[in-house]
Formats: structure tokens, sequence, C-alpha cells
């Protein structure tokens, strides 16, 4: 059963000019439909500007529709009963690690969102407790988060995200402002999520090696979405991605140049390993 | 004519009395129209090198000199080295606060003494430079998109005419486009201009891509600094700092290790290439 | 260079009064400097001195630290000594043409000065040992009345919580901006006091705009994460009145009550 169906979706806001003539609408989400599995992996790739985090927004109805539909669990954004349950279902990590943390202290900060839901203190220690542990940063705890690593932050905000019990986590560009090393941390604990408990992610971003870990993407440009897939099937083609602004992994791009030359790969090359093996068969 | 670091170090202090070295005994000689990328990892000490660079921050031990002056000299004008050695933090475009595009450019030229027909001659030039079209200047900076905001910041330092033009990871929160066309013009600057360009990045491909010397920072010392292709031959160390190798240096690694054999260093996309298709060549005389 | 401002500050240890409930602290402060406001004797000085010295040794928290906040606000404190000194009429002990400091003046400046340094300490030494969390929760259950009157008290409470935790975000931007003008050729040190400000304007102006963006992010964040006011919410930390807090009472109102005798009924100190 699909945990996410949008249909038709347009997002419009405008942008006001100096005078009345000046105004535009845009289309930021432009006609978008899109579904998405119980615990799968998704990525939505796409340039700045693209409107891939307006989609996002829209997910657990921090937007609304202009016009078309999001259902999440078969719940409608637009009713505003059913929001506080939305947005418990479906968590979003942003990219700025400091503007998400609320709290003084880190347990204090992923204690934030079940005190809003109104769990009862004794079970909001638990969560806490569970939460923290999920993301390995229980050593923490009683830590201000003004003297973690950008990496540990965005930790806390997907414990602060799992301890409402999720059943999805909306990443937005979570790794932009990371160093590598955070980079690391938070895409395999996306992973671990995934895998262990089962959690739907859904990743936003512009970077190519990012999308391997997903099991399907849609690549989004000037509010629509162009392409979708597999991450190897979308990779295949090179040129249409760099006309999206877009780049693709290193071993593909490789891949694409020496085919080019006229070198008889497949066109399933993505990683290192793969480029590797299909080379030495041609020795 | 350069600028040099002698056994400069640095110790930071913070709220509670602790003193944590954050640079050790750096040397450092940094010459003119060079092209140089800076690594380390979070906390290494690299955006506290790049700040004694112009004088921001003043060593706690040793001495900075531009073209042989000490530059903490009594009698040094370090306002005036400020404008020979441009400095761009990260996300610069937090920095913007003009009304126009092109006062926020003649922002920098001016502080430095240019009058308003010089700087806005220079503002026009260094917007031109980074790829903003005429008929955005009269906006407000704060209108424009992410990667356009970060090109104007960057062109507010570029009007200042620097011999000398540091940018601390300019690149992150771009995307793929917005990177390759920094990482081009100032590749373009380097070579047109003449201007040093010395980049600090997380990515190790484009390091591998765009620059020539490479200096490595860890734990506030400075590790490595020479040719690219001698720094990156120190893969084991690199590692044990939390550092990599671009990817084709892998790919490179994997394949001689699986019996494809090829040659010479390869650190970029065009060096994997032209030796794949070397050996293949090879195979298919043979054949 | 804003790293010396303590005040404010919360110094953690795990002391009595670190441990008492926000609210009995708040109170505790409150009668304090009531108290001292009233302070009229050298013996209700004196009391109340022994007990800010009291609450200082059982805090934990050491000296220097507590008295590195008086830094900041020494300009003001000296400023008003000062002003006493010379300015208050009464009988001269030192001439030096048209100035003269009088008997009046030098008692008052002390008797104001002492006050004014206690009043910092007392209060500085209540965020000490008190999270800001703690203190935010602390007022909003003590001001919980004013609901009544359609005072959106934990709107007001969750304001300052998240003004406490971004302050030393912005502090950091405000840093950051600076370095990044100085570089533009900014010079904050040197010229007229006209030139000054106006060298505030690039500073003042990015500071603001990314108040409003993390502002703006911020909001979004805890819509996102099922913010919707007060109404419904529970805590993972409520606040709980225990044995020793009863105790801190009973103690404030010894204290009170010895003050008030001293201050109005005492026969002797005046």
């Amino acid at each position: 059963m699909s945990i996410l169906q949008i249909k038709d979706l347009i997002h419009q806001y405008i942008t006001y000019g100096e005078k009345e003539e000046e105004n535009q609408t845009v289309n930021a989400v432009n006609g978008v439909d899109m579904s998405v599995e119980r615990g799968e992996f998704i990525a939505i790739l796409g340039h700045n500007g693209s409107g891939k985090s307006s989609l996002a927004k829209h997910i657990n109805g921090l937007l609304q529709p202009t016009s078309g539909s999001v259902y999440l669990k078969s719940m409608d954004t637009r009713d505003h009963e059913k929001l506080l349950k939305i947005r418990q279902s479906a968590g979003i990590v942003f990219q700025n690690p400091d503007n998400q943390i609320v709290g003084s202290v880190v347990e204090e900060d992923v204690a934030f969102g079940p005190e809003n839901i109104g769990v009862p203190t004794k079970d909001i220690w638990s969560r806490v407790a569970g939460a923290l542990e999920g993301v390995g940063m229980t050593a923490y705890r009683s830590a201000s988060p003004n003297h973690l690593s950008g990496g540990q932050k965005q930790r806390v905000a997907i414990a602060g995200i799992m301890a409402m019990e999720p059943e999805c986590i909306i990443l937005d560009e979570p790794t932009a402002m990371l160093d590598p090393r955070g980079r690391q941390d938070v895409l395999s604990l996306a992973g671990e999520l995934n895998r262990e408990k089962e959690i739907t992610i859904i990743l936003i971003t512009h970077d190519m090696e990012e999308v391997l870990l997903a099991d399907r993407v849609f690549v989004m440009d000037q509010g629509k979405v162009v392409m979708s897939g597999k991450p190897k099937e979308v990779f295949a083609h090179v040129e249409e991605l760099k006309g999206y602004g877009l780049e693709v992994p290193f071993a593909a791009e490789l891949a694409y140049e020496l085919k080019k030359e006229g070198i008889r790969l497949s066109d399933a090359v993505t990683t290192r390993e793969e480029l590797v093996e299909e080379l030495c068969q041609l020795v | 004519m350069s600028i040099s670091l002698e056994k400069v170090s640095y110790i930071y202090e913070d709220n509670s009395d602790i003193k944590k070295p954050a640079l050790i005994d750096v040397d450092l000689e940094i010459g003119e129209g060079e092209f140089i990328g800076i690594i380390g990892h979070t906390g290494s000490g690299k955006s506290t090198l790049i700040q004694h660079l112009n004088g921001l921050m003043e060593p706690t031990k040793g001495r900075v000199y531009f073209e042989g002056k000490n530059i903490h000299a009594e009698d040094y004008n370090i306002k005036s080295l400020r404008g020979k050695v441009g400095l761009c933090f990260q996300y610069p475009e937090h920095q913007l606060f003009e009304t126009t595009i092109l006062e926020d450019v003649c922002f920098g030229p001016m502080n430095f003494g240019a009058s308003k027909e010089e700087a806005e001659e220079a503002a026009k030039e260094a917007l031109k430079d980074v790829g903003i079209s005429e008929e955005l200047f009269g906006k407000s900076p704060f209108e424009l998109s992410g990667g356009q905001k970060r090109r104007v910041a960057i062109a507010g330092i570029l009007a200042m005419k620097p011999e000398y033009f540091i940018l601390d990871e300019p690149t992150a929160g771009l995307d793929p486009e917005g990177r390759v066309q920094l990482l081009e013009l100032l590749k373009c600057l380097n070579q047109e201009q003449g201007i040093t360009i010395i980049l600090v990045s997380h990515s190790m491909e484009d390091i591998a891509s765009y620059v020539d010397r490479m200096i490595v920072m860890n734990r506030g010392r400075l590790e490595f600094d020479g040719d690219k292709e001698e720094v990156f031959s120190h893969q084991e160390e690199l590692e044990q700092m939390g550092l990599s190798v671009p990817f084709f240096r892998h790919l490179a690694n994997d394949l001689k290790e699986k019996g494809f054999p090829v040659e010479g260093e390869i650190l970029t996309l065009e060096d994997a290439k032209r030796a794949i298709l070397k050996t293949l060549k090879k195979e298919q005389t043979y054949d | 260079m804003i790293k010396d401002i303590t005040i404010g500050q919360y110094y953690r240890s795990d002391s009595i009064l670190h441990r008492l409930d926000p609210r009995v602290k708040l109170a505790g402060t409150l009668i304090f400097v009531i108290t001292l406001f009233f302070s009229k004797s050298s013996l209700t000085y004196a009391a109340s001195l022994l007990f800010l010295a009291l609450m200082i040794g059982l805090s934990t928290v050491p000296l220097s630290f507590i008295v590195r906040g008086l830094k900041a606000v020494g300009v003001i404190l000296l400023f008003s000594v000062v002003i006493n000194i010379f300015f208050i009429p009464g009988e001269a002990i030192v001439h030096f043409g048209v100035i003269r400091i009088t008997k009046e003046g030098v008692v008052t400046a002390v008797y104001l000065g002492t006050r004014l340094v206690m009043l910092v300490l007392g209060t500085s030494l209540m965020t000490f040992t008190t999270t800001p969390n703690e203190l935010t929760d602390g007022l909003e259950k003590s001001l919980g009345f004013l609901k009544l009157i359609k005072i959106p008290v934990h709107e007001i409470a969750m304001m300052m919580s998240i003004a406490l935790r971004f302050i030393p975000i912005l502090t950091e931007e405000l840093d950051k901006i600076m370095k990044a003008q100085t570089a533009r050729g900014v010079d904050f040190k040197n010229g007229s006091f006209l030139h000054r400000m106006k060298s505030m304007v690039p500073i003042v102006v990015p500071l603001f705009v990314a108040a409003v963006r993390r502002a703006n992010d911020l909001a979004l964040a805890m819509e996102s994460r099922c913010y919707h006011g007060g109404e419904g919410r529970t805590k993972m930390k409520p606040l709980k009145y225990c044995r020793r807090d009863l105790l801190a009472y009973l103690f404030l109102a010894l204290f009170l009550a010895l003050m008030i005798y001293l201050g109005f009924f005492c026969p002797i100190g005046r």
C-alpha cells in the first residue's frame, strides 16, 4: 500500500514587483504526480530552484496545494483536522542544522515533538532515550546543541523526528552544509533507519552520489517531474541530466566518456566497483 | 613578491580559559600567480590559517610578511593589505546589505579610497566577470537566487582588485551547475588576470581538477605542502587524517589491483580516460 | 571580544541551588531585590550581604566567574558612583576649585555602589544556577494566572527560551559579519563618531537579515514538529515541588521577616 500519493499538485506563489503589473505568478510545483510505497527509499533530484524543496513542504502540509492533492497515509493535507497526525507521521529534516533545533539541551530538543503531540511525561523519557540511541547520540543527551558539529546536529534533528514515531522522514538537502564526515554519518543513518526500522525515506538532494542509496529517483526541473526510475536507469541518460543542470556519479560519467570513444560498456555502470569489473573484462 | 608565514602559532582562548592551539609552527610561502588548494577536516586550523593571510587574526607567536614587510609592525598599513589580499568567507552572500547590487559591489573599493566613478567602473567589471548581467545591477541583492547572490558577493571582493584571492568553501550549497561555473571563474581569474587563488575545499575532486599546489592542514599543523600529484600520493596518511584522495585515483588503484594496467598519475576524469584508452588501444594492437 | 559577558549564562554544576525549583529561585531573587531597594540602614545591608554570600557559597559557582560578570556593567556602575560622589551637596571633605567631594556624597556613593553590585550579583546568580529552559518554565508556571486576563504566557515563555537559544548563534554570526566586512575594508575602530555610526550599517543590515532568515526557518521547523501553541502540550520535565523547595520557601520567608524587622522596627542601626 502506498504511503504517499500526490496527484496533479500545483503550487503557485506571487512575486511582487514595484508596480502591480510587475507582479508575477510562479508555479514552483507544476503538476506533479507521485506515489511512494511504504518502506521505500526515494530520492528527489533537481538543481536549486527546480521546485524540489517546495514539493517536500507539501508532503506534511507545511504548504497547501494551489490545486491538486497530497495524501499521506490516505489523509488529505488540506484537512486541517488531520495536520497534526500527518506531521507526526512524516517529519522533515531541513538543510540548516542550527535553525531547526529548539531546545537548549539535546534531550529537551528531542522531546519537543512528543511534547507538542501530548505524549505523557513518562513516555517522553523512554521515547527520547530510544531516539537518541537510534541515532547514536546518547552520550550527548545533556550537551548544548551549540557545542555539536553540523553532522551531530543533524542527527539530533533526526532523533527529534524519530521520537514522534513517524513512518516517513523527509530529508531536505540534509548534507548541504556539512563536511564529508558529517555527510557520511547522516546518509548512513538514513539508510539504516530505512532498512532496520522500515521508515520510508524521501531524500531531497542535488548530489548524485547520494542518490545511489535510493530505490527510486525522481528528477525535477521547473516544477515538473521530468525523469523517474531506478538510479541506474536514470544515470544512463547522462546528456539529459546535464541538460537539467545536474551531473551523474563519477563512475557513470567516466563510463559515458569512454563509451563515446567506442569502448563497449553497459549502461548500468554507476559505481566504482562496477566500472572496474567491466573494464577488467576488456583486457 | 609573496605572502609568507614564519613559524606562526595561534592559541585560541575560549570562555572557560582553556587554551587550544589552532595553529602550530606554520611555515608557508605563497607566491604570485599560484592556484593553491587547502584541505583539512573541520577544526584542522584551515580557517584560522587563511585569516592570518590578510591580518584579520594576529599570530600568538611567529610573523606574517607581505612583500617582505611584517604586517603586524607598528607602522604597517594593514587596511591597504586587506585590499590586496581579498578574503571571501563561507556563505559570503550573508554579508550583502546595500539597496542595489551595484552599490553593494562598490562598497569594497570605496572603503579603499576609490572615487564613486572608479568604484562603479571596477564594480561593473567585476560583475561582468562573475556573469551578472547589466539589467540586474539596479536590483536589490535580496531578490536574486542563491547562486547569483553568491556571485555578487564574490564580485564585491573582486572589485577591490586583489592580487591574492582567498575563498573558504565557495561552492558550499551550490548545485552542480553553480559549482562548475564558480570554479571555472576562479580558473579564469588565475589564468587571465594572474590573480593568486587560494581555495579551501572539502571536495578532493575539485581540488584535483583545478589547483596546482596543495596544502594539507591537520590539528593545527601544516602536514603537506606541494604539487597535488605529490600530496595525493600520501593516500594512507591522508586517510588517517579523515581525508581522502580523488575518486579517480581510487579507481586507478582498484584497476591496477584487478590486473588492468594504467600508467601515470591519475587524479581527474581526463587523466583516467586517457590512461584507460591508452591501455585498451595497446590491447587492440596485440590482438 | 564578546566572550567576556557572563551575565545570563548558565554555569553547569550540581549544587543545592542548581537543584532548586526555578519558581523558588525566582521568588528568592524577587525578595532579595525588593528588600535591597528598601534597605536604608547598614544593618539591612549587612543582612543582604550575608544572604548573598551564603547563596554564592551554596551555588559552588567560582567567585572569579561571578565577578567577571561585573566587568560588563562596570562602566555604568562607576558612572553612577562618581556622579554621586561629586554632586551630592553637604559637608565638604576635599576641594579642587569648583569640584568638591562631600561626606554625604561619599556615603551615598558607597551605599549605592554596594547596592548595585549586590543587585547584579544576586540576579546573575539566578541565571548561573538555572538553565534558560528552567527559567522560562518557572516564569510560565509562576505567571500562569495572567492567562486569565488573556496574556499569552506560554507563547511569551517560548519566545524567551528561543531568544536565549539563539543569542550565542547570533553572536557568532555577528562576529563573522564583522570579520567579513573588515575584509572588505571597513574600519570600526578609527574615524569620527558619525563615520563609526555609518560603519554599523553593513553590520546591522546583514545581522537583521540573518535573524529573519533563521526565524523563518525555525518557525517552519517548529510547525513541522507539530507545534501548535501551548494547548494540549505535555512536558518532558514538568515542574514539581519537593521537600527542599518547601524548606527553601520557609527560609525565604524568614529572611523576608528579618529584613522587615531590621528595616522598620529594629531600634538600632538606623
